[in-house]
Formats: C-alpha cells, structure tokens, sequence
C-alpha cells in the first residue's frame, strides 16, 4: 500500500456524543467521514443539536464521549486550517471592514505588509474593496455577511464551518451570497460544514445533505446531492433540483413528524 | 445656524432673568448681604477674581486628580472583577458599599487620618467617583457576544489578545458612560472634600473653603461668586468628557448617527 492511496477525511466523527451535566443528551453516537472538497450541509427541526455538531468539530465545545478528527488533527490542534462563520456576522463594530477582515491573520501574527497584501486579495475576491474603510454599521446585512465569508477566506482555511449565516438575510441576498459561495468554493477548494434551516439553500448549495434527528440528536439520512456543478441561479429552476428539495422537504418532515411524536409521547 | 439660534435664544432668556433679579433686588431694596444683585456679583467677581481663580484652580486639580485616579483604578479593579463570576459575586458588594457609604461622613475621618490639603480632597474625590467607573467598566468587559469571543478563540488568540482587541474596545462606550457619572460628582466630592479640609486653617483653599469662609463673614455676593464658579467647573467637566468621549466613540458607536451611509 503506498502512501497515496491513504486519503485521510477532512472530518472524521466517530461515536460522538454529548451530554450535558443534567443529563440530557443533545447528539447521540454520530458516526460519519467528511471527505476533502465535499459541502455537507446539516438540516434539522430545532434542538437536533445541530449547531452543538459544528461547535464540537470546531473544538468550541468539549466532547462527552467518541472522537472527531479535523485533516487527523483534534479540533483543538486543527484550528489554524478552520475557519468558522457564525450566525450573525459577529464583526467588531470599531473597526472598518478592512481591519476586520485582518483579525484573523493579525491573532495568527502575520507580518503587517503581507497582512494588508492577504487582505487586498480578499477584499477583492468578495467584491468589497469599495467600502474597505467603512464601518459594520454603515453596512447592510448582506454586505456585513460578506465581510465576515471574507473575514473567514482571509486565513485560507481548508475547512469551513458555518452555523446558519444566512438565516436573517432576505431571499434575494441570501440566494446571491449562495452563489458567490459556490465560486468561492469551486476557486479555492475548502471542504464545508454547513448548518442551516432551509432545505432550498441546502440543496442548491451541498453535495450531500444530513437529515438530523432530535432527542437525542442522531444523523437520520445521509443523501447526496448529485445536481452538476457549476450551479447557478439556472439550476434553481431544473426539475431535478425541484424533485431533490421536495424529496429532502419529505425526509424532513419524516424526521420532524416523529419528533412530535415523542415529544407527545414524554409529555402526555 | 441652528445652534446659534439655540444660544442666542439662551443668551436673551439669561438676560431676561438677570434683569428681573436685578428689578426685584433693587424694588425691594434688599441689602446685598442678603440677596446681592448680579451687578453686586459682578463687582465682588472683579474686586476677588485672583482668589476667585485660586480656589478655583485648587478645586478644579483635586477634581480632575480624584477623577482621574479613580479612572486608573476603577478599570483596574474592573479588569479583576471580568476574570470570573466568583471574584464578582466575592467582592462587588463592596463596591455597592462604596456607593452608599455617604461621603460627608467618611470625610471628617479621612480629613482626621491624613491631615487637611490637597491630598485629603482629592482622596475624597477618588471615593466618590470610584465605584461608577468600577460597575459600567465591569459591565462593559463581561458583556460580550459568546460568538465574538469563538471568533478569537477560533485564531488561537491569547488572553492578552482577546482582552486587549475585544474586551477593552468593546468596553470603552462603557467606561465613557462611567467617567461621564464620576464628572459630575467629582466636583461635589472636591466641595466637600474642602468644606471640611480647609476649615481648619485660614487663608487660601478651594471653593468649598472659600464657600465656608465666604458664608462665616457673611460676604454674600462673593458666595455667589463662587457659587457660579462651582457650576462652570461642573460644566467645564463634563463638556470635556463629552469631547473625548465624541472623538473616541463617534466613528463607530452607535451614538452617533449623522454619518451614516444609508
């Protein structure tokens, strides 16, 4: 066997799960290998412990029992080739968007020169070199999120996490950020780990979709997504992505019929 | 334009009013010893301003010293009090002690321990103006979005690192509005301060001496002097606070609006 054909998974989970001091465990046993390149999207009803997922593949959040590996790292160790975009844009409202996008290279202490250099090219890539000297509060959702997709990129991370970044952003920001995703991707290539509400986003965005569970959060389905790639707003109107967000729709409806259930069945 | 007209109008309606005190001192015929007019303020201003400057002077260093102090030390302590919850649960109900100790008692017993001067009134000063800076500072560094501080974690950041580029920028609206409560009360903590740090001596002290000294020898126009000076150094006070805290804020904070984009 030669080196080569060991193909070590951008994210390996293996039996995790966690629990917390009371006693209630939010994700239980989840076992799953996130090859390189690959954009998982996670969908849920709320409380599946979906956002617990990435927060412990980020290492954010210590694990009760199992293993997770980033690239064979734990995710302690594997932080310098993660990137994590939260919800909100969680920018730092002192300084402007240039400076904010610098953060993550300033906290790693890259030299200033090659710092400004890094963030021209940023800057550039995300179509925001005309508000670099702006301030978050100056921006709009849909700008303030790109500044933080950027804030993220700035690193050149090889995995990106993210935890519904685009849940507050309406459609129309929303499905054009998505496609600027997916040239980011197809450019530079980072393995994803996408959590988020929408089936839609997920569908058009992924190349394999996790139906999660709740009580205790638990990895439902597993689907891949085989649409071709590159994806554009054209793709939103094929029947074949209309047939996959319908057939996610009923696996998620699945999931959450069967949650009411035993939710009914806890609380009579 | 506006302000203008704003300080115009102000302008007249104080004129109004000194004319109208004059008026009724003058209808009257009140002796100045007992309600002066302000042209007898006027003339006591222009016979005492060098003392008038003095006391002001001394008043206003023991104020800014107090607040200062009070500054270095109030974000100090806040910086222990952001560490955990436990050393704030041990230790910030004395900060409410602080607050509530009223400072015209526990002035007689610092001016007895130290001995009168300007230490002793500025000493004063720094505990009454203390404990504001200590909770809004305290505040502001605690309170801090959980996804912000991931975010540095995320990047390996230090302690230093997140105190430094978070907690502090994110304290700093905080801390204004704690320096902007001590202002006020730093001028009231220098008059009492000397109310009871001058009276033992005569000769030069502050405007809480002269006000004593003033009102023993009944020289009321003079209080009244004094009296606006007191005021002008609470407002000088606080304009200044309000100018830092503009230069510091206005960029950024949500205070200020008018540059907004959209």
């Amino acid at each position: 066997m030669t080196t080569e054909t060991i193909i070590v998974p951008a994210i390996s989970i293996a039996s995790a799960t966690k629990s917390y001091g009371t006693g209630t465990t939010i994700l239980k046993d989840i076992s799953l290998n996130i090859a390189k390149k690959e954009f998982v999207s996670i969908i849920g009803p709320s409380g599946c412990g979906k956002s617990t997922l990435l927060k412990l593949v980020a290492g954010l959040s210590p694990i009760t029992s199992g293993t997770i590996a980033v690239d064979g790292m734990t995710p302690a160790n594997a932080r310098e080739i993660v990137s994590f975009i939260f919800q909100d844009a969680t920018l730092l409202p002192w300084r402007t968007v240039r400076q904010n996008i610098v953060l993550g290279l300033e906290l790693e202490g890259m030299a200033r020169d090659r710092r400004t250099e890094k963030v021209n090219e940023v800057l550039h890539l995300v179509g925001l070199t005309h508000v670099a000297d702006s301030y978050p509060r100056q921006l709009s959702g849909g700008m303030k999120m790109r500044v933080s997709i950027a804030r993220a990129l700035a690193t050149r991370p090889q995995v990106l996490l993210l935890d519904e970044p685009f849940a507050a952003l309406d459609e129309m920001t929303r499905d054009r950020i998505n496609e600027d995703l997916l040239r980011l991707r197809a450019d530079q290539g980072w393995t994803s780990l996408f959590v988020t509400h929408s089936v839609a986003e997920a569908v058009f965005l992924s190349t394999r979709i996790l139906v999660l569970a709740p009580h205790p959060g638990r990895v439902a389905h597993d689907i891949a997504i085989d649409l071709p790639f590159p994806r554009n707003e054209e793709t939103r109107s094929t029947p074949a992505y209309e047939q996959t967000v319908i057939e996610i729709s009923r696996a998620l409806r699945s999931v959450s019929a069967s949650s009411v259930n035993a939710g009914g069945a806890a609380h009579p | 334009m506006k302000t203008l007209r704003t300080i115009a109008q102000a302008l007249i309606i104080l004129a109004g009013i000194l004319l109208v005190w004059q008026g009724i001192v003058w209808l009257f015929n009140l002796k100045p010893y007992i309600f002066p007019a302000p042209l007898d303020v006027l003339k006591a201003i222009e016979a005492r301003y060098p003392e008038l400057l003095a006391s002001l002077s001394l008043s206003a260093a023991a104020a800014a010293a107090g607040l200062f102090t009070a500054l270095i030390a109030g974000v100090g302590i806040a910086l222990i009090f952001a560490q955990s919850p436990w050393v704030r649960k041990m230790f910030y109900p004395y900060t409410i002690l602080l607050q509530t100790v009223p400072i015209i008692a526990v002035a007689p017993l610092i001016i007895m321990w130290i001995g009168p001067g300007l230490f002793a009134v500025t000493l004063i000063t720094f505990i009454i103006c203390l404990a504001p800076i200590i909770a809004n500072t305290t505040l502001g560094l605690i309170s801090i979005d959980r996804n912000l501080v991931d975010l540095f974690l995320m990047h390996n950041a230090s302690r230093g690192q997140i105190l430094f580029k978070l907690r502090m920028p994110h304290a700093l609206p905080s801390i204004f509005t704690g320096i902007r409560i001590s202002s006020g009360i730093a001028v009231i903590g220098a008059l009492t301060g000397e109310l009871f740090a001058g009276s033992s001596r005569v000769g030069q002290g502050g405007i809480g001496y002269a006000i004593q000294y003033a009102s023993a020898q009944t020289e009321t126009p003079y209080l009244f002097a004094l009296v606006l000076a007191a005021s002008a150094l609470g407002f000088a006070f606080f304009f200044i606070v309000m100018g830092l805290e503009w230069y510091f804020l206005h960029e950024w904070h949500e205070s200020a609006r008018s540059t907004d984009v959209e």
